[in-house]
């Protein structure tokens, strides 16, 4: 479904990502796991658009999409729940949701509204309220919903459970489980490696904006040099 | 008791005329972070139009339309030709092209058509008045009023209640994430110029019938009411710019009122000093703004 190949993207004159290759196909959940300053967030900014790689192809679908603008890259089913979440906080969660449903005919649309109001009920309860009044789990919820509102065929999630209590990433990561079992596809970054590897299928392990290491969870775990050297939180 | 209530009535027929001027700032403000110090050449512009048009023998019924359309017409095309070639740069490149677009404009004008003032005809009604008990009031005041409310009022339900002010609340306050959202950057900017263009030349139908005339520099008086008026409601609050344009005109009116006549020549100066301590005091303006930055 998404393949990357040799992508890279600098900062002036520091390459923040370094021919990074990588693929999700269709029905999947990867994890993008790694240290603070790996590249993971720069990486899914470059796939979303948000940033323009130097070098290298982003393909979805097998169309390419490199260097695409975001609002283009959502209209080919692409959408991206960023880092920190942010939601719009003046707004209430009703219009949060609608602005995350308007590429999608009204029609579609009313009925996303239904939709995420079920998957997401805690969204029911405070639907005509700013968002800015959810607390920290319920605008993570909040961000996901208004990015599934656009019907994406590829999601991805960056540092979905940054700066949660303990309480709030479980209710995170029974999240992505539980969209997994509706066989969405995922690319989720996330620091909390030992969590990720328990809901991924496969995972990528970044380093210094390279990426360093790739498989299955079982796989990764052979790999003491990757968790011990850049994760440091196998338990 | 009955001057204040004239003066009050004044200044809102005033600040009303502000009040559109600052909200059009305040738009665009709010989606590109950008201080649009060419928003008065919409009313120069159109300034002239109104002179052609009525050395042509055109009334007033056209003109109406005609100024509305000559606004959004160049806000667009202000857009167009420049800020669209500077989209992404820094503020402070954003705020050099608004210059620069304030001087090409009055330029053009200076060197292709004249320095001297133009005068045209204004409405016969501008200057009539009615009274209501002790009260003198001009009727132009009242339907400066009037239209000025029903226009925040389409504005307030173009805003809440369509997708295209959901889109451009949502830019307002997070333009890269409501690009994430789907929100196309191009149709949201251009959106705004039009609303700020609509905004513009409602003002400047009332701007000009009240003047009657035009020069090359008319837009410098209408661009610093509407960008003071801004500053004064708190830069990116569009209720903000609202108040902010009626404040600076009751302000206006009053000191111009109560000043005595040796120095009533004074008031614009006495309005900036008190725009200063009211920025010492509140540097944010009157309104305290969620997200005065664009990210």
């Amino acid at each position: 479904m998404l393949e990357v190949a040799g992508l890279t993207t600098r900062y002036g004159a520091i390459s923040a990502l370094r021919q990074a290759t990588l693929r999700v196909g269709s029905g999947e959940v990867v994890g993008l796991i790694g240290p603070n300053g790996a590249g993971k967030t720069t990486l899914l900014a470059s796939i979303a658009g948000l940033l323009s790689p130097s070098e290298g192809t982003v393909t979805f679908e097998g169309a390419d999409i490199t260097g695409q603008p975001p609002e283009k890259l959502l209209r080919a089913g692409l959408a991206l729940v960023p880092e920190h979440r942010r939601i719009f906080v003046d707004l209430t969660v009703e219009e949060n949701l609608k602005i995350g449903g308007v590429t999608v005919t009204p029609a579609d649309r009313a009925q996303l509204l239904e939709e995420m109001q079920e998957l997401f009920p805690v969204l029911r309860a405070r639907f005509g309220e700013a968002a800015g009044h959810l607390s920290g789990g319920e605008a993570q919820q909040l961000a996901i919903a208004r990015a599934l509102m656009s019907k994406p065929r590829l999601l991805m999630m960056d540092e979905p459970s940054l700066g949660l209590a303990p309480v709030l990433v479980d209710v995170v990561f029974k999240l992505i489980e539980s969209l997994r079992a509706s066989g969405r596809t995922l690319l989720v970054v996330e620091q909390n490696a030992t969590r990720m590897l328990e809901v991924a299928d496969r995972a990528y392990v970044l380093r210094s904006g390279e990426v360093v290491g790739e498989g299955t969870a079982s796989e990764l775990a052979e790999r003491a040099d990757l968790f011990d050297t850049f994760i440091g939180s196998r338990e | 008791m009955i001057e204040l209530a004239q003066n009050i009535i004044d200044g809102f027929g005033r600040g009303s005329i502000y009040a559109l001027l600052a909200l059009g700032v305040a738009v665009i403000f709010g989606v590109m972070h950008l201080l649009n110090f060419a928003h008065g050449e919409l009313i120069t512009v159109s300034g002239y139009v109104t002179f052609w048009a009525i050395s042509a023998g055109w009334s007033w019924y056209i003109m109406v339309p005609l100024i509305i359309f000559t606004a959004v017409a160049t806000s667009l095309l202000i857009e167009f030709v420049a800020f669209s070639r500077v989209r992404g740069a820094g503020d402070f490149t954003l705020l050099l092209t608004s210059f620069g677009v304030h001087f090409v404009v009055s330029a053009i004008f200076l060197l292709y058509v004249s320095a001297s003032v133009k005068t045209f005809n204004r409405p016969g009604w501008v200057t009539n008045t009615y009274s209501v008990g002790s009260l003198n009031v001009e009727v132009f005041d009242t339907v400066v009023i009037g239209v000025t409310a029903l226009a925040l009022l389409g504005t307030t339900l173009l805003l809440q209640r369509t997708m295209f002010g959901l889109a451009l609340r949502a830019a307002a306050a997070d333009f890269d994430t409501a690009r994430l959202m789907g929100v196309r950057s191009n149709l949201v900017i251009r959106g705004a110029f039009a609303l700020s263009g609509f905004l513009a030349g409602i003002a400047g139908v009332f701007w000009l019938m009240r003047a009657g005339s035009t020069t090359p520099t008319a837009g410098i008086d209408p661009m610093l009411k509407g960008v003071l008026a801004a500053l004064i409601g708190g830069l990116g609050s569009l209720r903000g710019a609202v108040l902010g344009g009626f404040t600076l005109g009751l302000a206006e009116v009053l000191l111009r009122s109560r000043l005595p006549d040796s120095v009533a020549g004074l008031t614009e100066g006495v309005v900036f000093v008190l725009i200063a301590v009211l920025f010492i005091f509140r540097p944010q303006g009157l309104l305290t703004v969620a997200h005065a930055e664009r990210v």
